[in-house]
């Protein structure tokens, strides 16, 4: 979707302000979102590309002013209550007024090792790559309302192949129920001025990780 | 109307410093009424977000990728594979720390300087860095980065070379991205216990140069 979450290339943010000595976390209660985050994945009732919908679809007045962990935590609370995990009443109410619904699995401390590594998104390919390296390609101009890893600023722009990165789970289509459905994933770098006009730094070059679907011969 | 399209508590918040506080405390109530809902029903272990939160406040961060930097600046031979297949190179030494599938080192060289950015939401190499730094998730820096990369190196103190190319990587889909920065001059037969020592998680991102050697422990 079209949201405020896809920022390149947005103006106005102000000035990157890094921070000295930044603690790994700047209250306990965003370590316990993290960790919620992790174990509830595990869980297996939804993937890295649903967490990532339930926080795009938030209103952009809220993404914007809520803190990163104060996103997720809200994304999280809004994943339990669709699947029916649990109530709104009961999160209000701070205990369970019901009882669970079954799961898959839980997460143990003796299993937590299995959450502290990458998971796996590679999958077998179908069919050989449509694209090699050195490829003109187009990003293609689409604005779907459901999920989708082609950010704005690369559509309709031209650019060329240059890394095929085997073949991976879709974004788009697990968001759209209709199951891992595996593509072709290619680094496809554009020049600035390509993206951003013959005012743009003649050094720069930005690639994104495209998979094929958004792809077309340019 | 779905609890993710509007704020579930049915009141905003004011972001001003001087309510910070308050906000806090609110998260803190929300976030442990979740945390104990979601336990009372069975689907987390608190003790399993206790090893979660440990693991990333004591064990993962840039010193895992930084021994990586320091062992490719040793050794020729171990720095081409790493940038052939950064995956298969750390996982071959038995010495360094496991890493997940996709990981693509980037080399840093006098001619192009490579930085990192999710700008769709927070992608980052944790596994090798650690959780992502404020900066790097805000909207700052994941909309500037990719049209006005010298503007944001201001903001890190740094300036380039107008002739030195600058490579923008968005990792949009799984792959994730480890930046290999310059080795600094006069460290010549120096271990990789004291190289790493300069190598800081910002040069690994590519806002950042490694330390001068001076900064070093003998």
């Amino acid at each position: 979707m079209n949201g405020v979450h896809d920022m390149g290339g947005m103006q106005g943010f102000g000035p990157v302000r890094p921070e000295a000595n930044e603690p790994v976390f700047h209250a306990r209660w965003e370590g316990r979102v993290l960790a919620m985050q992790r174990a509830m994945g595990y869980v297996g009732l939804w993937n890295i590309d649903m967490s990532r919908f339930s926080l795009e679809k938030m209103p952009p007045h809220i993404y914007l002013g809520v803190t990163y962990y104060e996103k997720w935590e809200r994304g999280l609370e809004s994943r339990v209550i669709e699947h029916a995990l649990a109530g709104a009443d009961e999160l209000e109410a701070g205990r369970s007024l019901r009882p669970a619904k079954p799961v898959p699995r839980m997460l143990k401390a003796s299993d937590v090792a299995k959450v502290m590594s990458r998971g796996s998104y590679a999958r077998p390919a179908k069919a050989p790559a449509r694209f090699q390296p050195g490829a003109a390609v187009r990003a293609k101009n689409i604005n779907p309302v459901s999920h989708t890893r082609l950010p704005r600023y690369a559509r309709g722009h031209v650019g060329t192949v240059e890394a095929v990165r085997g073949c991976h789970v879709f974004p788009d289509a697990v968001v759209a129920g209709q199951g891992e459905n595996p593509q072709w994933l290619y680094t496809v770098v554009f020049s600035g001025r390509e993206l951003w006009g013959e005012a743009a730094d003649p050094a720069l070059k930005v690639s994104i990780e495209a998979f094929e679907p958004y792809l077309e011969p340019a | 109307m779905s609890p993710d399209e509007h704020d579930p508590h049915g009141h905003g918040h004011d972001h001003d410093h001087d309510h910070e506080g308050s906000t806090l405390s609110e998260m803190q109530l929300r976030v442990r009424a979740l945390e104990t809902v979601l336990t009372e029903k069975g689907y987390i272990d608190p003790a399993a977000l206790d090893r979660i939160v440990e693991t990333f406040e004591t064990k993962i961060g840039p010193h895992i990728g930084a021994r990586i930097i320091a062992k490719a600046w040793s050794d020729p031979a171990f720095k081409e594979r790493l940038i052939a297949d950064a995956t298969a190179a750390v996982n071959e030494t038995g010495t360094l720390d496991h890493v997940g599938e996709h990981l693509i080192a980037v080399e840093n060289t006098e001619r192009r300087h490579n930085m990192v950015v999710c700008t769709l939401c927070s992608c980052y190499p944790w596994e090798v860095l650690g959780l992502p730094p404020v900066w790097y998730k805000s909207a700052a820096y994941r909309s500037r980065v990719v049209i006005d990369p010298r503007g944001v190196l201001r903001d890190f103190g740094i300036a380039l070379p107008a002739e030195t190319d600058i490579r923008v990587w968005d990792s949009t889909a799984e792959t994730r991205y480890l930046v290999v920065p310059r080795r600094p001059p006069g460290t010549e037969g120096w271990s990789e216990e004291r190289l790493a020592q300069l190598v800081t998680r910002d040069s690994m991102v590519g806002t950042g140069m490694a330390k001068p050697p001076a900064e070093a422990k003998p």
